[in-house]
C-alpha cells in the first residue's frame, strides 16, 4: 500500500509530507526532488522507480503530488487516489497552489489522516468529510451522541457521498449532456471514423435522501420496452416522433452512486445523488452519429506555383437551431507566399505562422451552407517531396447531442419529506462540441 | 488567519522559543506553537528535542490540537521510545471516549507508533475497538491489526487478533468488511503458506455482497482479494464472473482494472465453447477502450496492462486498432505505449492504416518516439509478411531524410528484415552504404557491419568498408568489435584471396591487444577454426541462421501469466514480477492462473510457480536454433548412421499446439508409430516400392488435375558450390511428389546425391532415395521426381508449410528451405457427408473462423468448384440465395484434420468471400492461399 505522500512546490520544496509506512524514510523525499523535479526533463513516465522505491506523481499547475511505496501496490488505485486527493483539496480551499497549500497545511494533514489509513484509501467523498473535518476543532466536543453516530454511520455507510439532513427551499436539478463529436472523413465524403464521447453532468439541489431514476433513449431499454408494449400499442415507438428513437451506446461508466448491479441486470440507472455538481455518467457511441457539419473540400493545383482551394461547409441539423463558434482551419503548404481569400460569411485570414487559413463564423443556422475560396501562391522549390495535404479541421458548438442521446426522464422520489417528483424543478441542456473533426482533402 | 506563516520561522534559537510557547498557559498560543513544530517537521528540520513538551499538549479537548500532537508522535516516537510511553495513558483513555471519532482516532494513531514497548499496552484497547458498536471504530481497528502485525507479528497471533479479523469479514457493515479484507490480504502476503485468507464459497459470497455496497476503494480491496481465489470448478468460476462484470461500468479505473483482473483469471477456467465465454470476451473490450479517456497517468497504467492483455488474448481488442492511434497532445509516455500496442495488434487486415500512421510518427519531434516509430515499421515488416516490401520502401524514404537518428534506427531494423527475409531486399544495400559515415551509435554501426559481412560477396568494396572500421577498433564498443571480428572472418571465408591480411589484423587486434575476455575468446575460436579446418570454419561461420521470430519482445509465457494475475498493480506497470522490485518476503509468492476445467491439472495442486494451463502459447516449440542443430548433425550417408534423438515429449508439445489440446487432430498414429524413432534417417528398405516412379517420366503423363506451380529456384548455385536446385510440389493421383531440377554449374562432376528433410508440420518425408543414377557433369541439368510420404516425424514449423531440406553430394551438404502449397496434403477422400458437415460446422467455435477475400476471379460457381475438386477441395452442397451462390466445401488433410469452408460468389462480382473453419485455425490461412492459387491458375 501507499507508504507516504508528499506535496512539493515547483522548486521541489516539501509542503506536505506524511509517511504511513516504516519502509519510507525521509531520504525518499529528497530522492524524488533530485531525480524527478530537478531533472527538469519532460516526464517520461508517471511512475518512477528510484532505489527500489516507486514514486507515483501527478502535477497540478506547478504543484507536485507524489505517492511513494516499496510494495506492489495497485497502481491504478494510487493514481485514482491522487486525483481524488486533488478533488478533495479543491472542494475545501479552491485552487491547488503553493499559497493555498501552505495556508491549509493543518487541514491537509487532518484530511490525509482521515482518507488514507496505513496507506489504504478510506472514504474520500467531500460531502461526508465536510461533516466532521471542519477546521473548527472544538466541534467534536459539542456534538450530541446522535450527531456523532450519524456522522460515523454516514462515513462507513452505503451512501458515503451524501450527508443526511440536507434541506432546500426550492428543490431543483440541472442536467447537462455534454458531447464531443469526432470525425475523420475522406475527401469524397465517406466517414472513415466517427465517435462521440459524452458526459452527463448533474447539479442537484434536493432535500433529504432522494432516490433518483434516470432514463435516456438507450436502444437496449427502448427495444426491451418495445417488446413488452407490442401487445397494447403495436408500433407506437416507430410512430412516436421524427428522428431517431433510440441510440446504441458502446460503453458507459457511472459515478459510484449508481447501482451497477441493477444497471447490469435491468439496465436501469438508479441512485441517490451527491449534493451539488458531479458527473453522473460517461459514455461512448459510434453508430448513427449526427454529424453537425459536412466539409466539402476542392483543392486544385494550377501549375507548380499556385493552388486553388474551395471549401463548402454545410450545416446538417434543424433550421431552428444555431451553431456557434464555428472555425474552419485549412492547412496551406510550407512554401506559401501569399493567399487571397473570399468568403461569403464570417471572417477568414491566412495565418502564416500556423500554415493555415482560419475561417471563423460566429453563428450559423441549420440546413445552410457557406463557402470559402482561396488562391494560394507558392514559392517554387526544388523539394521533390509532395505536400502531404493535412486534413481540414473544424471547431464548433451546437445545442443538441450529436449522438442522438435524449434524456427521457429523471424521476425523484423522497418518501420521508413531503415533496414529490412534480415539485422538483428540472433543467436539461444539450451541448455538442467538436472533438477532432477532420476532413481529408 | 493563514497558516503559511509557520513555514517562515528560520531564526536562530527557535527551538528554545517554541519550548517556551508549548509550555504556555494559553491554549491558543500552545496550538500556534504546535503548528509551528509541525511546519518545521514538514520541511525536514529536526524538532525531536521538543518531544516532552509536545506530548504534554496531548491531554486536550481540542480535537485539532490533539490531531497535530498525534502527527508529531507518529513521526518521533521511534526516536524517543522511552518518552513515548508517556502517551500510552492518553491512548487508553481515548479508546474509552464516548465519541466514536475520538476512539477511532486513538486506535488509528496508536498503531502508527512503532515502539515495541508500547505495543503490548495497546492490545486491550485494540481488542475492545475491534468489537466496538460503531462501524467507524471497527473499520479503523481492522486496519490497526495490520499495523500491529507489521511491528510484532507474533504478538498479533498470540493475542488471537487474526481470528477476530476473520470474523469481521462477516460484519454487517461493508466498509468494515473491505478493510478487514485489506488487512488480512496484507498479513497473508507475509505468511505465504498460512491459510489465513481461508476463502471458501461462503466467504466469497459475503465478499461479493459487500462488493455492491462499499466505497470505490473497498471494491478494489475486495476485487484484488477475489483474484487470489481458486474457484472449485467452472460453474463457480462463471457465477463469480457474472457478479463481477457490473464493476466494469464503474467510473473508477482501478475498480475496472481489478475487475478485469478477476475476469481474465477466472475466464481461464471456463470451457471455451461455452456461450458465456464468448459473451465475457465481448464485454471486456469496451471498458478497456474507455480507460483510454481517463487522465494521462491512468491511461499509462491502462496501456501497460492492455499490452499484457493483448499478448494473452489478442482477440479481445483485435478490432480496436484505431483507438491506439497517437493523439498530438498525448504525453510522451502515453504515445510510446500506444505505439507498442499498435504493433501487437497489427495484422494483414489493418497494416496499411498502421503503416500510414507510423510514417507520420516518424516525422515527429520527440527523438525517442521517432526512434520507436521507425523500429515499429521494421517490426511490422517482420510480423506481416505481405507488408514487408512497403515497410522497406518506407524505411528507405526515411533514410533519405538524412536525420541522423532516423537513419541509424532504420539501419538497425533493416538488419532484422534481412534476417527474416534473406536474399530478398539486398538491392537496398547500396543506399545503406551511403550512410556509413553518419553512424555514430554502436547498435547502428554493429548492424551495418553485420550487413556488410553477411553480404560481402555482393558488395565490391566490402573489404575497404570493413577496413575503415578497423582503424579505430579499440575505441569501438564491444558490440561493434565483436561484430567486426565476425564480419571480417565471414568476408575472408567468402573472398579468401584478397582479405588474408585483413583477417590477420583483426584476429591479432582481438586476441593480443584486447583485454575483453569475450572478444579474445571469440578471436581465438575463429583463429583456431581457420587454421585447423577451413571447411568446418565455413560451416560454423556461414551456417544458415535461425529465423528470427515474428514478435521479438513478447513477454515470456510464464511471466505473462504471472503478470496477468497482477493486473492493475505496479508489477503490471513495470512488466516485472513483484519479487524484482519488492524487498523482503512480500510479493515473492508467484501467482498463477487457474487451470481450465478438464485440462487434467488439478485446480488445487499447490506447487507454486509452476504455471498452469496446457495450452501455453508457442513457447513449447523447440527454438529454431535446435532445428538447425538437428540438420547440422545429420549424417546423410545411408543407412541410418546417426539418428538424432527424437524426444517424445517434444513431439507431444508440438502436437498440442496444432491441435489446441484436441489430440485426435494430428493423427494419433504419430505417437505410436514405430518408424518414428528412426525419424529422419529413412532407410531405403522402408520405402514402399510401389511409389518408385521412374524419375524421367515424373512430370508427364500422370493423372493431373491439380494445379502445379512452376518451378522456382530453391538453392542458388552460389550458395551450394555450383549446385543449383529448383523445384515444385505436386499431388498426382494421391501421390505427393517433389519435382526437382538439378543443375551443375560448377566445373567438376557431381555424384552421390542424397536428400533428407527436417521434421515438419505434416510429417513429409522422402519415400525413396533421390534417383540421380548418373553422375551430373558440368552444365548438365537433370529432372528428378521424388515421391514423398507423410509418415515422417512431425514438428510444427513457422510458417506452417515450411520444409527444411538437406541435399548432399560428393562435394558437401547443402541446406535450404522451401514452402509447399497446403493442397499437397489434401486427401482424395475429403468429401464430407452433408449431415456431418452441418454438425461439424456448428461444433467448431466461431473464434476459429477466418474470412478471406479472393479477388478477381472470373469463373462461375460450377467452374470454380470443378477446378477446386481437382485439388481435392470438394463441394458438398450449393445454395443460391438472392443471386449469391453459396458453396459448402470440405477438405481433409493427410493427418486427419478437416477443414470446412463456405464460399460466397455473387454473380458479376469477381471477388469471392471465403469463410474457413477448422479446429486447428493455424491452417486456415494456408488453405486460403491454396484456393487463391488454384482459382487463379
Amino acid at each position: 500500500m501507499i507508504g507516504g505522500l508528499f506535496i512539493y512546490n515547483h522548486k521541489g520544496e516539501v509542503l506536505i509530507s506524511r509517511v504511513y509506512r516504516d519502509d519510507i524514510g525521509r531520504n525518499a523525499v529528497d530522492a524524488f526532488r533530485v531525480n524527478v523535479i530537478h531533472a527538469r526533463q519532460q516526464v517520461r513516465s508517471p511512475v518512477t522507480n528510484i532505489a527500489r522505491t516507486s514514486f507515483f506523481h501527478v502535477k497540478r499547475s506547478n504543484i507536485w503530488l507524489a505517492a511513494v511505496t516499496k510494495q506492489n501496490v495497485n497502481a491504478a488505485m494510487v493514481f485514482e487516489f491522487l486525483y481524488k486527493m486533488c478533488d478533495v483539496m479543491t472542494a475545501y480551499f479552491g485552487k491547488i497552489s503553493e499559497e493555498n497549500i501552505k495556508n491549509n497545511f493543518v487541514l491537509i494533514y487532518e484530511l490525509l489522516d482521515e482518507i488514507l489509513d496505513f496507506g489504504y484509501p478510506q472514504n474520500s467523498e467531500t460531502g461526508a468529510l465536510k461533516t466532521f473535518i471542519t477546521q473548527q476543532g472544538i466541534k467534536g466536543q459539542h456534538q450530541t451522541k446522535e450527531e456523532q453516530s450519524q456522522i460515523t454511520s454516514q462515513v462507513t455507510g452505503q451512501i458515503g457521498w451524501r450527508r443526511e439532513g440536507i434541506k432546500y427551499r426550492r428543490n431543483e436539478l440541472f442536467l447537462d449532456v455534454l458531447e464531443s463529436v469526432n470525425l475523420l472523413m475522406s475527401p469524397q465524403g465517406q466517414v472513415l471514423s466517427a465517435h462521440v464521447s459524452g458526459r452527463v453532468v448533474m447539479k442537484s439541489y434536493l432535500s433529504g435522501m432522494p432516490e433518483c431514476k434516470f432514463g435516456m433513449n438507450d436502444k437496449i431499454v427502448i427495444d426491451k420496452q418495445g417488446k413488452g408494449g407490442t401487445t397494447d400499442e403495436p408500433g407506437k415507438s416507430e410512430l412516436g416522433g421524427s428522428g431517431k428513437q433510440s441510440i446504441a451506446i458502446d460503453d458507459c461508466t457511472f459515478h459510484q452512486c449508481v447501482r451497477l448491479s441493477k444497471f447490469d441486470s435491468e439496465r436501469s440507472i438508479s441512485f441517490i445523488p451527491p449534493d451539488g455538481e458531479y458527473e453522473l455518467m460517461r459514455y461512448r457511441t459510434t453508430k448513427d452519429i449526427i454529424l453537425p457539419f459536412r466539409v466539402i473540400p476542392l483543392v486544385r493545383e494550377v501549375g507548380r506555383t499556385k493552388l486553388e482551394v474551395k471549401v463548402v461547409i454545410k450545416s446538417n441539423f434543424k433550421p431552428s437551431l444555431l451553431a456557434q463558434k464555428i472555425e474552419v482551419r485549412i492547412p496551406t503548404p510550407l512554401n506559401t507566399s501569399g493567399v487571397q481569400v473570399i468568403c461569403m460569411k464570417g471572417k477568414a485570414k491566412y495565418k502564416a505562422s500556423e500554415n493555415a487559413i482560419v475561417w471563423k463564423i460566429k453563428r450559423m443556422a441549420g440546413m445552410k451552407e457557406s463557402q470559402i475560396s482561396a488562391e494560394i501562391e507558392l514559392l517554387p522549390t526544388n523539394d521533390k517531396k509532395k505536400w502531404a495535404r493535412p486534413p481540414i479541421s473544424m471547431n464548433f458548438e451546437v445545442p443538441f447531442a450529436p449522438s442522438g442521446l435524449k434524456v427521457r426522464y429523471l424521476k425523484v422520489f423522497e418518501s420521508k419529506l413531503n415533496y414529490s417528483d412534480h415539485d422538483v424543478i428540472k433543467w436539461v441542456r444539450y451541448i455538442g462540441r467538436s472533438g477532432i473533426y477532420e476532413t481529408r482533402c | 488567519m493563514t497558516d503559511s506563516k509557520y513555514f517562515t520561522t528560520t531564526k536562530k534559537g527557535e527551538i528554545f522559543e517554541l519550548k517556551a510557547e508549548l509550555n504556555s498557559d494559553k491554549k491558543e498560543k500552545k496550538k500556534e506553537a504546535v503548528k509551528k513544530v509541525i511546519a518545521s517537521m514538514t520541511v525536514g528540520k529536526d524538532v525531536s528535542a521538543l518531544f516532552p513538551d509536545v506530548v504534554n499538549c496531548m491531554q486536550t479537548d481540542n480535537l485539532e490540537l490533539k490531531k497535530l500532537v498525534y502527527l508529531y508522535l507518529m513521526n518521533y516516537a521511534k526516536s524517543q521510545p522511552d518518552m513515548a510511553i508517556m502517551a500510552v495513558n492518553t491512548f487508553v483513555k481515548d479508546c474509552e471516549d464516548p465519541n466514536p471519532l475520538i476512539r477511532a482516532l486513538a486506535v488509528r494513531t496508536m498503531g502508527c507508533i512503532r515502539v515495541d514497548k508500547i505495543t503490548e499496552y495497546l492490545c486491550e484497547p485494540l481488542r475492545k475497538c475491534l468489537k466496538d458498536e460503531d462501524p467507524y471504530v471497527r473499520k479503523t481497528a481492522a486496519v490497526c491489526v495490520a499495523k500491529l502485525h507489521d511491528i510484532n507479528a507474533q504478538l498479533v497471533e498470540d493475542q488471537g487478533f487474526l481470528d477476530t479479523l476473520k470474523d469481521l469479514i462477516s460484519d454487517s457493515n461493508p466498509m468494515v468488511v473491505a478493510n478487514a479484507v485489506a488487512a488480512l490480504s496484507e498479513i497473508a502476503e507475509s505468511h505465504p503458506n498460512s491459510n489465513l485468507l481461508d476463502l471458501n464459497p461462503q466467504t466469497i459470497n459475503k465478499l461479493l455482497t459487500a462488493l455492491n455496497e462499499c466505497t470505490e476503494w473497498g471494491q478494489i480491496f475486495i476485487l484484488d482479494c477475489l483474484a487470489n481465489y481458486m474457484p472449485r470448478d467452472d460453474r463457480e468460476s462463471q457465477s463469480i464472473c457474472e457478479r463481477v462484470t457490473p464493476r466494469l461500468s464503474h467510473a473508477n479505473s482501478a475498480v475496472v482494472l481489478s475487475a478485469v483482473k478477476v475476469l481474465m483469471k477466472f475466464m481461464e477456467m471456463l470451457p471455451k465453447d461455452l456461450d458465456y465465454y464468448g459473451t465475457l470476451l465481448k464485454k471486456l473490450a469496451p471498458p478497456l477502450v474507455t480507460l483510454l479517456s481517463a487522465e494521462p497517468e491512468l491511461q499509462y497504467v491502462a496501456l501497460r496492462n492492455i499490452n499484457l492483455i493483448v499478448q494473452k488474448r489478442p482477440e479481445i481488442l483485435k478490432h480496436e486498432m484505431k483507438v491506439f492511434f497517437v493523439k498530438y497532445n498525448d504525453p510522451i509516455y502515453v504515445k510510446l505505449e500506444k505505439l507498442d500496442i499498435m504493433i501487437r495488434l497489427a495484422s494483414q487486415a489493418n497494416i496499411a492504416q498502421v503503416l500510414a500512421e507510423l510514417k507520420e510518427y516518424a516525422t515527429e519531434v520527440d527523438v525517442d518516439f521517432v526512434r520507436k516509430a521507425v523500429r515499429a515499421i521494421g517490426r511490422c515488416a517482420i510480423k506481416v509478411e505481405q507488408s514487408a516490401e512497403r515497410c522497406v520502401s518506407t524505411l528507405l524514404d526515411l533514410i533519405q531524410t538524412k536525420v541522423n537518428y532516423v537513419v541509424q534506427e532504420a539501419i538497425v531494423v533493416i538488419k532484422d528484415i534481412f534476417r527474416k527475409y534473406p536474399n530478398k531486399y539486398e538491392s537496398v544495400i547500396a543506399t545503406l552504404c551511403e550512410n556509413l559515415d553518419s553512424l555514430d551509435e554502436p547498435e547502428a554501426r554493429a548492424a551495418m557491419i553485420w550487413i556488410v559481412g553477411e553480404y560481402a560477396e555482393r558488395i565490391d568494396n566490402a573489404d575497404e568498408l570493413l577496413e575503415s572500421f578497423l582503424e579505430g577498433f579499440h575505441d569501438e564498443s564491444t558490440q561493434v568489435q565483436l561484430q567486426l571480428l565476425t564480419a571480417i572472418v565471414k568476408l575472408f571465408l567468402k573472398k579468401p584471396t584478397e582479405t588474408q591480411e585483413l583477417v590477420q589484423q583483426v584476429l591479432s587486434l582481438a586476441t593480443q591487444d584486447s583485454d575483453n575476455p569475450d572478444l579474445r575468446d571469440r578471436g581465438y575460436i575463429y583463429w583456431r577454426l581457420l587454421s585447423t579446418d577451413p571447411v568446418a570454419a565455413k560451416e560454423v561461420v556461414l551456417a544458415e541462421k535461425p529465423l528470427i521470430s515474428e514478435e521479438t519482445d513478447l513477454i515470456e509465457p510464464t511471466l505473462l501469466e504471472e503478470l496477468i494475475c497482477h493486473i492493475g498493480t505496479l508489477a503490471s506497470v513495470y512488466h516485472k514480477p513483484p519479487s524484482a522490485f519488492v524487498e523482503g518476503s512480500r510479493g515473492v509468492q508467484h501467482k498463477r492462473i487457474p487451470a481450465r476445467a478438464g485440462s487434467g491439472e488439478s485446480a488445487e495442486s499447490s506447487d507454486v510457480g509452476q504455471s498452469g494451463p496446457s495450452e501455453a502459447p508457442p513457447a513449447v516449440i523447440p527454438s529454431q536454433g535446435d532445428l538447425l542443430g538437428d540438420l547440422l548433425n545429420l549424417d546423410l550417408a545411408p543407412p541410418t548412421a546417426t539418428v538424432p534423438s527424437v524426444q517424445p515429449s517434444m513431439q507431444m508439445g508440438a502436437m498440442d499446439l496444432l491441435g489446441g489440446g484436441l489430440d485426435s487432430l494430428l493423427g494419433g498414429d504419430i505417437g505410436g508409430s514405430p518408424s518414428m524413432g528412426a525419424g529422419l534417417g529413412v532407410a531405403p528398405a522402408a520405402m514402399p516400392t510401389a511409389l518408385g516412379i521412374a524419375p524421367a517420366v515424373g512430370g508427364v503423363g500422370m493423372p493431373t488435375g491439380s494445379y502445379v506451380a512452376p518451378k522456382t529456384v530453391w538453392l542458388p548455385a552460389m550458395k551450394a558450390k555450383g549446385l543449383e536446385i529448383s523445384g515444385t510440389f505436386a499431388r498426382r493421383g494421391g501421390i505427393i511428389q517433389m519435382d526437382l531440377t538439378l543443375t551443375n554449374k560448377a566445373m567438376s562432376v557431381m555424384t552421390d546425391f542424397a536428400i533428407q528433410f527436417n521434421r515438419n508440420s505434416f510429417g513429409l518425408a522422402p519415400a525413396g532415395p533421390l534417383q540421380v543414377l548418373t553422375p551430373l557433369s558440368p552444365n548438365q541439368t537433370i529432372d528428378v521426381s521424388l515421391p514423398l510420404s507423410t509418415s515422417g516425424p512431425v514438428m510444427k514449423m513457422e510458417p506452417l508449410n515450411n520444409l527444411q531440406v538437406a541435399v548432399k553430394n560428393n562435394i558437401d551438404v547443402f541446406y535450404f528451405s522451401c514452402q509447399y502449397p497446403l493442397s499437397l496434403i489434401f486427401v482424395e477422400d475429403g468429401k464430407m457427408e452433408r449431415q456431418v458437415f452441418l454438425a461439424t460446422w456448428k461444433d467448431i467455435p466461431n473464434d476459429n473462423e477466418a474470412q478471406f477475400q479472393i479477388k478477381d476471379i472470373h469463373l462461375n460457381s460450377d467452374a470454380a468448384s470443378n477446378k477446386l475438386q481437382g485439388s481435392n477441395i470438394f463441394t458438398i452442397a450449393k445454395r443460391t440465395v438472392e443471386g449469391q451462390d453459396m458453396l459448402y466445401q470440405s477438405v481433409k488433410l493427410t493427418n486427419g484434420i478437416w477443414v470446412l469452408a463456405e464460399m460466397r460468389i455473387q454473380t458479376g462480382n469477381p471477388n469471392y468471400t471465403l469463410s474457413i473453419k477448422c479446429r486447428a485455425p493455424e491452417v486456415c490461412q494456408f488453405v486460403f492461399l491454396c484456393y487463391e492459387l488454384v482459382l487463379k491458375n
